[in-house]
């Protein structure tokens, strides 16, 4: 069975990008052995999320959601404000898990002195073995 | 027998590493396929056919001013509709700064506490410049907080403002100097009395048991300063917490305590 791609794939650009961002991210994420590496493609993945709704929420020649004449009644057309407020969201959340995350990894570099994951598990095991034979 | 066990698990790891490579790549390409070939399926970019854009999103643009009092529809969602969603969210960020101060803190792998290396070095050309720079940093992050409910803008990146120059003169001019107005017991009265403003403020719904969509707030003219009911305090609660988070992460990595 061939997998057929739809018609929209040049159209939706904006999207197509976004999912590219993820991927890169998603590979650094798995390729890199170094932590502070996997903490930045982690943070990619987060930047194409945003783009990806704030692309979904777009209307095309709609405004931004401001209102800027209360008095009268509204005549202009908005874009979806949704997705906004989902960024937003999704914005905090990310820097908080950031934080967290920088803090574990310093707290790893005081206890291994190395960011590297693969040195870090020869580190346990030849703790593990040293335990194991006295 | 050390030597064959070691022997043995280096052909291991090796294998592993090969195994974990081709998988990884494989898994990569599987992912990016799949969701690249859903994007060439979503309705094209810009249209109103999205899936998002239903009956909900209509009923904040067209009667969100007038329900909320907010000019800014965002802000009028964000803290009087999902108010709750903006509630979980300053506790996100209250809670990773708690997690970070247990894991960097009070134990015998934290950093201990550095010197100030900025405030020994007389750096004049930075000090003047920074008289005339973090007023004005700090005078637009105030502006854009209690804007937030007629202008883009609002708690979050109000806060964030305020939080950078609070680094930018903790950077310049030391460290002691902020903790002088900004003591740590400071920064928890001021976290924890907004947390539990915000609290208050968003569940007399619960209290009163109506509908919370009928506020007993009324949301005054929409477009002046005063007006909006509860967005502007909600802004100014979570612009202190978030002001106070992002200068106490900045504290905590840079000299381990805050």
């Amino acid at each position: 069975m061939a997998l057929r791609f739809g018609e929209n794939l040049a159209i939706n650009y904006e999207e197509a990008v976004a999912i590219i961002l993820f991927a890169i991210g998603f590979c650094m994420l798995l390729f890199h052995n170094n932590l502070l590496r996997k903490i930045i493609g982690l943070n990619i993945m987060d930047t194409g999320v945003y783009l990806f709704l704030a692309s979904m929420g777009y209307i095309e020649g709609h405004k931004a959601p401001i209102i800027t004449d209360p008095g009268t009644t509204i005549t202009e057309t908005f874009i979806n404000p949704i997705p906004s407020g989902l960024v937003l969201t999704g914005i905090v959340v990310s820097v908080s898990v950031t934080a967290l995350m920088l803090a574990l990894a310093v707290r790893l570099y005081k206890r291994y002195h190395t960011l590297d994951l693969d040195e870090i598990y020869e580190i346990i095991e030849e703790d593990e073995e040293n335990d194991i034979h006295n | 027998m050390i030597h064959k066990t070691n022997r043995l698990s280096a052909a291991y790891r090796k294998l592993f590493r090969k195994t974990y490579l081709a998988l990884s790549i494989v898994l990569c390409l599987v992912i990016s396929v799949i969701l690249l070939w859903t994007v060439s399926y979503l309705p094209p970019y810009g249209s109103t056919d999205t899936p998002t854009y239903n009956d909900v999103s209509g009923r904040y643009v067209n009667s969100g001013m007038t329900e909320t009092g907010a000019t800014n529809i965002v802000a009028g969602m964000i803290l009087d509709y999902r108010a709750f969603d903006t509630l979980g969210e300053s506790f996100v960020l209250f809670t990773a700064l708690c997690s970070c101060l247990i894991i960097m803190y009070g134990s015998e792998f934290a950093i201990p506490p550095r010197p100030d290396k900025y405030l020994t070095e007389k750096d004049n050309i930075l000090k003047y410049t920074m008289f005339v720079v973090i007023p004005m940093i700090m005078l637009f992050g105030i502006y854009i907080l209690l804007n937030g409910h007629l202008s883009p803008g609002g708690g979050f990146s109000g806060g964030a403002i305020l939080g950078a120059g609070l680094v930018l003169m903790s950077l310049t001019f030391g460290h002691d100097v902020v903790a002088k107005f900004l003591t740590p017991k400071r920064i928890r009265v001021i976290s924890c009395c907004a947390l539990g403003f915000y609290c208050l403020a968003k569940s007399y719904s619960f209290f009163t048991g109506a509908n919370h969509l009928h506020s007993i707030i009324s949301p005054g003219t929409p477009g002046n300063i005063i007006s909006a009911g509860l967005i502007l305090p909600l802004d100014i609660a979570v612009g202190c917490i978030v002001a106070c988070t992002m200068y106490s992460f900045y504290c905590l990595f840079e000299r381990g305590d805050i």
